[in-house]
């Protein structure tokens, strides 16, 4: 409830910064840009919260045929435990004996724990104005519980390092009618799409920790909090492929990939941004 | 749309899903661990990666997509050699791209290669089509600006590109250069191979008049590109 006071009595402040955006071309650029961000960036104006907030109830929330709630899902930390799960995902699971990522493991949580259909759930995966995302809200509230926190993708596990290798080929394929793959825009330092700073996620460092340290966000430009699956999803959508199968291992390895080069680097999620 | 609407929904339904689910993962696995040792054979050959081991993964990460978009997950043999070798072929390769992906060019057949600025620019200006959000009849773009600087008065300009600011009047407006431009846009992976730049033409993504309009507008002395 102190997110969503908080959240409203700033509504007005966001609208100003997204008009304050049209007006950025006119300015000097690479300043007004990083002042536009750091704008932005304030986590007691996110919406996000709201998601957070609505994710802590779904957690507890008994549904399924079983009619019981996630609370003893386990995200790799041991069942129930939420502190610091996010930094450590992708990663292998023996139970599944495969590689996944929160938004899978959740998939698999629900259809195992709690018989829950999770067809409807994979149906509104991504938010719209006028639906909300039972995963994204999960996602706001579990990611948040490793807010603060670093990654550590040790990749201890056979299964983990196939899927960082199969991840690092799927960031250098080219395809589709442009040629092109994930390095096309991401594997040059400091350069733009537009005005848009593209991170190098070719190696550890800065642009892959604080990428990847802050998602989940909330999309100014979309008004909806989004995860990694739909980053990944609109990517492949500019590279002009179909849609990618949300929760499907191609995505997991390229997260696991992209979550490497990011370890050690610091999370501060739900952030916000463009 | 209540969260436990669907809660009651057959169950064998769902066992199935997750069997399939299972199923899938458990053939990535045994595909992965298979492949795991020609990608070290390879990288230790070559310095490259080996991409077959995704294509397991991209036939499972669009299976659901529709026959008329399967298509695009075949890569020809330039993409596949590019994603192999990320970009920096070694001689050998390259040559071959750059025969092969010469013999796509085709110019015009009345030799003219400068279209009209103005609608250059739009195609320079835009970055739709081909994309699944874009509606079948969406003109398609060249997204010019996305990666290279053009006309001055434009400031929002990627940098992946060269800057293009003046390309015309730095090459004193010569037909020979316009067009080396329009082969260059139709396809530069004639002249640069795995060059990040699409292949416009070569892939029917840009019409002919389109590839001239772009040439018009950084070659045509009253384009802003040259102001």
């Amino acid at each position: 409830m102190t997110h969503r006071v908080r959240v409203f009595s700033l509504a007005a402040t966001l609208v100003l910064l997204v008009f304050g955006a049209a007006g950025l071309h006119a300015g000097d650029t690479e300043d007004e840009i990083q002042r536009y961000r750091e704008m932005i960036n304030d986590p007691m104006a996110n919406p996000a919260f709201l998601n957070v907030d609505r994710g802590e109830a779904l957690w507890k929330l008994a549904r399924g045929e079983k009619n019981v709630s996630l609370e003893t899902c386990d995200l790799g930390k041991g069942p129930g435990i939420l502190d610091g799960a996010y930094a450590e995902l992708p990663r292998y699971f023996a139970d599944s004996d495969s590689v996944m990522d929160l938004e899978q493991r959740l998939l698999w949580c629900m259809t195992t724990i709690q018989a829950l259909d999770t067809k409807e759930i994979v149906a509104r995966k991504f938010s719209t104005p006028g639906t909300t995302s039972d995963m994204e809200d999960l996602v706001a509230y579990i990611a948040n519980k490793s807010s603060g926190m670093t990654f550590h993708i040790p990749l201890d596990d056979v299964q983990e390092q196939n899927a960082y290798a199969v991840g690092e080929e799927l960031f250098y394929r080219r395809g589709s009618l442009l040629d092109f793959s994930c390095a096309t825009c991401h594997s040059a330092d400091s350069a733009r799409i537009r005005t848009t700073q593209l991170p190098n996620l070719t190696k550890p460092g800065k642009d892959a920790t604080e990428t990847m340290g802050s998602w989940p966000t909330y999309r100014v430009s979309q008004s909806q909090m989004r995860t990694m699956q739909n980053r990944l999803w609109d990517c492949y959508r500019q590279m002009r492929m179909p849609p990618p199968e949300y929760g499907s291992a191609g995505l997991t390895a390229l997260m696991i990939y992209l979550a490497k080069q990011a370890d050690g680097g610091t999370l501060n999620v739900p952030s916000i941004k463009r | 749309m209540s969260p436990q609407s669907s809660a009651n929904r057959g169950s064998p339904m769902r066992t199935l899903t997750l069997c399939a689910a299972l199923f899938i993962a458990g053939a990535m696995n045994a595909v992965a661990h298979d492949t795991g040792e020609h990608h070290d054979e390879g990288a230790q050959r070559s310095g490259a990666g080996d991409p077959s081991i995704t294509e397991p993964y991209v036939q499972e990460m669009w299976r659901n997509a529709e026959a008329t978009w399967k298509v695009r997950l075949k890569q020809d043999e330039t993409q596949a050699s590019c994603s192999r070798f990320r970009n920096a072929p070694p001689d050998d390769v390259a040559e071959k791209i750059l025969a092969r992906e010469a013999s796509t060019v085709v110019l015009p057949k009345d030799g003219q290669v400068l279209g009209k600025w103005q609608d250059g620019e739009k195609v320079a200006q835009s970055g739709r089509g081909g994309q699944f959000s874009d509606n079948a009849d969406t003109v398609n773009g060249g997204n010019c600006y996305a990666c290279h600087q053009m006309a001055k008065s434009e400031l929002s300009f990627g940098t992946l590109g060269p800057s293009l600011s003046e390309y015309g009047k730095l090459r004193n407006f010569s037909a020979e250069a316009a067009r080396d431009t329009f082969a260059k846009i139709y396809n530069p992976q004639a002249t640069v191979a795995c060059s990040n730049m699409p292949r416009f033409g070569a892939h029917a993504f840009l019409t002919e008049q389109q590839i001239k309009d772009v040439v018009a507008y950084l070659f045509d002395p009253d384009s802003p590109v040259n102001k």
